[in-house]
């Protein structure tokens, strides 16, 4: 009988996921859909862009430039061993082009600005503003979520160069105050190892972390119930659903990469 | 033409019946009061005129069109002839209140700033708030939300206005003066759809009146016939000296 009822919460559990699953990835087709047709909301979308855009820039560039310092300081301490100081710019350089910059960006702006629209979102929903929105022949869905879906895929991949840039300069810091290397020598040796491919398939796979953290973001802010505590929750969930998806789908987007551009691999 | 009629609308959320087999109609012009005690769905029926709701059985028709069956562009269109002021006032708290009460000229008109700025004014000195363009609607006192609300719900003139607790927190006065702009609206040829707890407003409001009471329409008619009611609640109701 205990037995039974174990399977019947895991069951259930399964269940519940794969409705979930199910319902954020309907909201975020609807989303695809609706972005197609008009009116545009490109007002909205500027609004949104400045507010992920911009005012994430400066926790992403220290962000950025602390992680190129910390990255340089470790790959120093590898690379001394065998002789080979002079290959810490690249190796920096492959580093946060590849992985590190897009990854990282993801999840810190999964923080700052997925927690944003789940708390904004669900806000209006028990302020019941979302309501007074539709009652004023607005399509909530459409202005609400749309240009945030939009704005973060424009964002992100703006972002995640200034982190791969901001990082980049943190290491040459580093190495400058130990080695004394010239910056020229530096940015040299930095970019000998990437290809332009390196560069613009890591920050493009950063549009899907960008539409990742918005869909669900503002998926969970339009199911907000139970007033403030939901805000909360709706905010929390945010974070951490936007995060886990960031990760999974770099794993798979990574793979997807290597299988159609197998010398980005090398 | 009727502006609004219900036809035998039921609806239930869980197992819980908040509307059960009612039916009325609302002649285009005129106000029609809706009492009750707190919980027996009146807000939800108001909810249902703006499609916010769809009822579970019968139809609800505004201006001779079934609101459920709208969608998009044909629904927007209905509302666009609405206005609806939410019970907590609903104002979008990102924006100042003028803002507020520009939102729906911005989205519906093609008027020029400079015009919508003019005419959101007016709005707000309608209902008192003339000097409170650029405030926030956090710094605001729950009056005066409310009737910044309102002036956002009559920005575009509409053809029903929908209220819910017109008068609930506001000063005696400043209640009467909501009465007043009410009534001066239905003049105007606005069909008013007021759901209030305030007797002696809803007297100087309404044309028609009806009393819900756990889901079922316990009562109906014009004033007179509601203040010969032998029914014990609507006695009670209709010789309530105030509330809200």
């Amino acid at each position: 009988m205990q037995q039974l009822a174990v399977v019947d919460r895991v069951g259930t559990g399964v269940l519940d996921l794969f409705a979930s699953v199910g319902a954020v990835a309907t909201f975020g087709a609807r989303a695809v859909v609706a972005a197609a047709r008009p009116p545009y909301e490109a007002r909205e979308v500027l609004k949104h862009l400045y507010q992920f855009g911009c005012r994430s820039a400066p926790l992403i560039v220290t962000a950025g430039f602390a992680i190129g310092i910390v990255l340089s300081m470790h790959t120093r301490a590898s690379l001394e061993r065998f002789g080979a100081e002079a290959m810490i710019p690249a190796g920096l350089a492959i580093a946060l082009i590849r992985e590190t910059g897009p990854l990282t960006a993801g999840l810190l702006v999964a923080g700052r600005v997925g927690a944003g629209i789940g708390a904004e979102i669900g806000a209006m929903k028990v302020s019941e503003q979302i309501d007074a929105l539709e009652a004023n022949a607005v399509d909530a869905f459409k202005y609400l979520a749309v240009p945030r879906i939009l704005a973060l895929m424009i964002a992100m991949p703006l972002l995640t160069i200034m982190m791969d840039f901001s990082g980049i300069v943190g290491g040459y810091v580093a190495e400058a105050a130990v080695s004394g290397m010239p910056w020229r020598l530096n940015f040299e040796r930095a970019f000998s190892y990437i290809t332009y491919s390196d560069i613009i398939l890591a920050t493009l796979k950063t549009i899907v972390f960008g539409f990742l953290i918005a869909v669900v973001s503002s998926y969970l802010g339009f199911t907000t119930s139970r007033g403030t505590e939901g805000v909360g929750e709706a905010s929390t969930r945010s974070v951490v659903m936007s995060s886990m998806l960031i990760i999974l789908s770099d794993v798979i987007l990574v793979k997807i990469i290597f299988f159609f551009y197998p010398a980005v691999s090398g | 033409m009727n502006a609004v009629r219900f036809d035998h609308v039921s609806k239930a959320f869980g197992a819980l019946k908040v509307l059960d087999d009612i039916s009325f109609e609302i002649p285009t012009g005129q106000a029609f009061c809706l009492l009750g005690r707190s919980g027996t769905g009146k807000s939800v029926t108001l909810r249902h005129i703006v499609g916010l709701v769809q009822p579970d059985r019968g139809n609800v028709l505004v201006e001779e069109r079934d609101i459920a069956a709208l969608a998009g562009r044909e629904l927007a269109d209905v509302r666009k002839r609405m206005g609806f002021l939410f019970q907590n006032g609903a104002l979008f708290d990102s924006m100042s209140v003028g803002d507020n009460v520009a939102f729906p000229m911005r989205r519906h008109t093609d008027w020029s700033d400079a015009e919508i700025r003019e005419r959101a004014t007016r709005k707000l000195a309608d209902v008192g708030l003339d000097h409170d363009y650029d405030t926030m609607p956090s710094d605001l006192s729950g009056g005066m939300k409310k009737r910044a609300a309102l002036a956002r719900a009559m920005a575009l003139d509409p053809a029903i206005l929908l209220v819910d607790e017109p008068s609930a927190g506001l000063d005696p006065i400043t209640a009467g003066e909501i009465d007043d702009l009410l009534v001066k609206t239905k003049q105007g040829g606005t069909t008013l759809v007021v759901v209030t707890h305030n007797i002696p407003s809803a007297r100087v409001i309404g044309d028609a009146f009806a009393v819900l009471q756990e889901g079922r329409m316990l009562a109906r008619g014009t004033l007179a016939t509601l203040d010969a009611s032998e029914e014990p609640l609507v006695q009670a109701f209709m010789h309530a000296q105030g509330g809200g």
